[in-house]
């Protein structure tokens, strides 16, 4: 971003001079990609317009071209800003209809350990490590279960048990699972309101 | 936002799909779990690696979440990534005032998805919020707006998330 052919002191100096003109530059250049950023996410969140050409419809209410809104969202994507873009199933409706949270009272000095052994096993969807709420819920690890049956899902929990038991003695103080009787709500985040 | 018919069953039943998908909806559910084209005409992309038509792609996907078969379908944002916080939240809720407390949580933009779950806390929800700070705010609200005791389970550590489910 050349303003002018630079003077022989500016080039000599660019820490006194070239330098914070440039970095104001980028910083407004930063600014203003955030905040198409942002507008972006607000028009899109509530999900992409059901026509030929999505991006462009999306494009067209920011008042920005297509190809800008392609290339935010691809960088968004890479940086992981945005998980990824498609459809998200109501779980019961595709064929699994039990969805087991389960949770686990792991010894804190193995809790890490066990946590990513058991989020690697294949039927393990979410897998996460979270305060206790002593006295009533003791459980500190989360792996949340889908199956076709609450039978098979189950199973699927003994098998974390057994794994658990066999490879970390002892680490495992007491469990639950918590099955859901309902989706109540699934809109996906809203920001912005 | 709330459910028009907000009864006891229906609010326990929550957000029931209509109808089960055909084979040719199965196909398409599985190839929108995966990379969606960032192209001119990402439908028409699809379509032509599943065999089906660009206005039969587009009419299935309302179709699908018309009828609650799909819950959502656009970008998936990580909002810690843009400076917000996710937090699981559970209320231990009295059958009596089940569906007043559905509709009164529900009512929050900050609430991204809703379980019932069979146990003493039986809701559990997962707030959104573009601040850090705004999961304790509307945590508060929404003990405000019920009475009820709100439940926080911030994620101390992520061992594995897998964001999609073969149809």
């Amino acid at each position: 971003m050349t303003h002018g052919i630079p003077d022989k002191g500016a080039l000599t100096r660019p820490a006194e001079r070239g330098a914070p003109v440039a970095s104001a530059a980028a910083d407004a250049e930063r600014a203003a990609l955030t905040e198409l950023d942002r507008r972006i996410v607000l028009s899109t969140q509530g999900g992409l317009p059901l026509t030929a050409r999505p991006y462009a419809a999306v494009a067209e209410t920011l008042g920005v071209p297509e190809a800008v809104v392609r290339a935010r969202l691809a960088v968004m994507l890479a940086d992981g800003r945005i998980r990824r873009i498609g459809a998200v199933p109501n779980h019961y409706a595709i064929g699994y209809t039990a969805n087991g949270m389960s949770v686990w009272d792991i010894d804190d000095a193995l809790i890490d350990a066990v946590g990513e052994r058991v989020g690697a096993l294949d039927f393990v969807t979410h897998c996460y490590r979270r305060p206790r709420h002593l006295p009533d819920w003791p459980y500190n690890l989360f792996a949340m279960v889908h199956a076709a049956s609450r039978e098979a899902a189950l199973e699927r929990v003994e098998e974390i048990a057994a794994l658990i038991a066999s490879e970390f003695p002892g680490a495992c103080r007491s469990r639950d699972v918590l099955f859901s009787a309902g989706i109540l709500k699934k809109t996906g985040l809203r920001i912005g309101g | 936002m709330s459910e028009p018919e907000n009864t006891t069953a229906a609010a326990r039943r929550g957000v029931a799909a209509r109808r089960a998908p055909d084979d040719t909806d199965r196909r398409l559910i599985n190839a929108l779990q995966g990379e969606f084209p960032l192209s001119e005409t990402p439908f028409a992309d699809i379509g032509a690696a599943l065999g089906l038509a660009e206005a039969e792609v587009i009419a299935r996907l309302q179709s699908l979440l018309d009828d609650r078969v799909l819950t959502r379908f656009g970008p998936m944002f990580q909002i810690e990534r843009m400076g917000g916080a996710f937090c699981l939240a559970a209320i231990a809720v009295p059958e009596a005032r089940w569906a007043e407390t559905v509709e009164a949580v529900n009512a929050f933009p900050a609430v991204a998805h809703n379980y019932r779950r069979e146990h003493a806390l039986n809701m559990w929800f997962v707030l959104a919020t573009e601040t850090p700070a705004g999961i304790a705010d509307c945590a508060r609200h929404i003990e405000e707006a019920t009475g009820l005791v709100v439940h926080l389970f911030p994620k101390e550590r992520e061992y594995f998330v897998e964001m999609r489910l073969e149809a």
